[in-house]
């Protein structure tokens, strides 16, 4: 699936909650869900700054497609980290950096969130997005 | 100052005083228990700001004209009722600051640039709050002085066993929260602050979480400086104090260059006002003062001590209820304790937990509320953390264990 159509799943699944608290509901169901990221890539290096719950973020490159994983210790956190992973996960470094951060508005995530899971929430991106370009560079030099 | 004979709180009645606590958050009631990050302020505070500006509003100590004579009488009077209210000798002793962060950093540029050598030693404790820590590593680093902790015991209290030892003849200062934002532990002050002057040691005290909670003497404590916050006490934010003996503040050079710190200037030389205005440079926050005397008064006609037995009774319920869960573990229980309880729920991140109680419309600190280290000592990188004032009720610390009850029954 491209990530606009991804993006777009996303925002209609949103859409289909009455309040927040359901909203809230289901980011702690895809927190739970989220497949734990290997323990040895648990460590500081993989730590995303500018989160107050801890976010570990691995990326990996085959060669074409970018696979991300990632834990936290806050659920919550967990959960949107599951989110992005899903939108953003094995595409392309060029896909990813073209991609548009556009569906975090519309599913209202970021005034729902306190402003430290909101920064953490654009660190997330922002580190996701450092990793494409530093794979697409990869990738120039290698060819 | 004697108190009249002590009132018995009804929160209900005092509620009506606080025109924002009575709105609905996320559709709830709103239940707010972050009053040690800030508390609420009452109609006469909000209206003591409005009157200033629309009725009074001028530079104060400058103008011959009425407006600006109504301005620093009201600014004046305000640190009347300041020094009244914490019982200081000289109202000169009283200085204005933007709060308890700007006074201790007075404090260590002022005072400790001049006093500070290399060697010496600044002593503070585990429970301090950030602006009680870095003030004094900036200092001890510039001067290549040392910078030394007094740890706490597993209760939340001070280690006075090691207090004792690390007083030793190199430690000229002692800076000392009165009560833990984190925890709620009162340190026993005046045994403090005695030891220390045995040892020729002065000591700061920061009392940002102890003025709206306990009553407060600096005569009787004998402590050297007291740094304080108006919007910690029910008054605006933006202003606060520094009270330091007469003697000390007069041998200490100003802290910042400006206005109103003066007494003549000319190119070769100049010559610096007296107290109190020798360290309040520019145009201070005259309205924001005239409302924290506004606030004082409010809290005195409540009286002290009533609010005290209130809170006591909040917390001892407060926590009566958590422990009744097995699942929930106080952090800090010390003997002498503020309205404030912070605790960790079982296999649940603060963060999680504060973000469902918002939900419900419960305001509660999560995180490390500014005391990094401390968290350290308990091996943990945060608490959920409900600080009560004296407007709270125990229907609302029920509607924090339903509260509670939700979020577990959510992420378990």
């Amino acid at each position: 699936m491209k990530i606009e159509e991804t993006s777009e799943t996303i925002i209609s699944e949103f859409d289909n909650f009455d309040d927040w608290m359901d909203k809230y509901n289901y980011l702690i169901e895809l927190g739970k869900s989220l497949p734990m990221i290997d323990e040895k890539y648990k460590v500081e290096s993989n730590l995303i700054q500018g989160c107050q719950s801890r976010v570990w973020l691995h990326a990996e490159f085959d060669g074409q497609r970018v696979h991300f994983t990632a834990d936290s210790d806050a659920v919550i956190t967990k959960g949107i980290a599951n989110l992005l992973i899903r939108v953003y996960s094995g595409h392309t470094p060029q896909e990813i950096l073209d991609a548009s951060t556009e569906f975090i508005k519309e599913i209202g995530l970021t005034e729902h969130l306190s402003p430290t899971r909101s920064n953490g929430l654009l660190s997330m991106i922002k580190q996701i997005k450092m990793y494409a370009l530093a794979y697409k560079t990869k990738q120039a030099i290698d060819q | 100052m004697i108190e009249k004979q002590m009132q018995v709180i009804d929160p209900m009645v005092i509620r009506r005083d606080f025109p924002i606590l009575s709105q609905k958050v996320n559709n709830r009631p709103l239940v707010y228990f972050d009053n040690a990050a800030t508390t609420q302020k009452p109609q006469v505070v909000i209206d003591a700001i409005a009157d200033y500006y629309s009725g009074y509003n001028s530079n104060v100590h400058r103008g011959v004209h009425a407006l600006s004579m109504k301005a620093t009488l009201g600014f004046e009077g305000a640190r009347e009722t300041i020094r009244r209210f914490i019982n200081a000798r000289y109202t000169h002793e009283v200085i204005y600051t933007r709060g308890t962060t700007e006074s201790i950093n007075l404090v260590a540029s002022s005072w400790g640039r001049k006093n500070i050598r290399k060697g010496d030693e600044v002593l503070i404790t585990e429970l301090e709050h950030h602006s009680n820590i870095v003030p004094w590593q900036l200092l001890c680093e510039e001067k290549e002085a040392k910078l030394r902790v007094v740890p706490i015991l597993e209760d939340g209290s001070l280690d006075m066993d090691a207090f004792r030892r690390l007083l030793t003849d190199r430690t000229k200062l002692f800076c000392v929260t009165h009560v833990s934002n984190s925890l709620g532990t009162i340190t026993p002050l005046k045994e403090l602050v005695s030891l220390a002057h045995q040892n020729n040691t002065l000591v700061l005290v920061d009392g940002a979480q102890a003025m709206s909670h306990i009553r407060i003497d600096v005569q009787d404590l004998d402590c050297d400086f007291y740094a304080f916050s108006a919007h910690k006490v029910y008054g605006p934010m933006g202003i606060g104090g520094l009270y330091g003996k007469e003697a000390i503040l007069d041998a200490m050079p100003p802290y910042q260059g400006g206005g109103e710190m003066i007494k003549t200037v000319t190119y070769d030389k100049t010559e610096y006002n007296e107290l109190p205005f020798k360290f309040e440079a520019g145009t201070p926050n005259a309205g924001g003062a005239i409302a924290f005397g506004a606030a004082l008064d409010y809290i005195s006609g409540i009286g002290i001590s009533a609010i005290a037995a209130y809170e006591s009774e909040l917390c001892a319920y407060a926590t009566k209820r958590l422990m009744e869960k097995s699942s929930i573990r106080i952090i800090g229980n010390s003997p002498g304790k503020t309205s404030v309880v912070s605790f960790l729920i079982d296999r649940i991140h603060p963060y999680d937990a504060g973000t469902i109680l918002d939900q419900l419309g419960i305001a509660v600190r999560t995180g490390n509320h500014c005391t990094q280290p401390l968290m350290d000592r308990y091996g943990i990188h945060g608490t959920i953390r409900a600080s009560m004032a004296f407007y709270n009720t125990k229907d609302e610390i029920d509607a924090l264990i339903a509260g509670i009850n939700k979020v577990e029954e959510l992420f378990l």
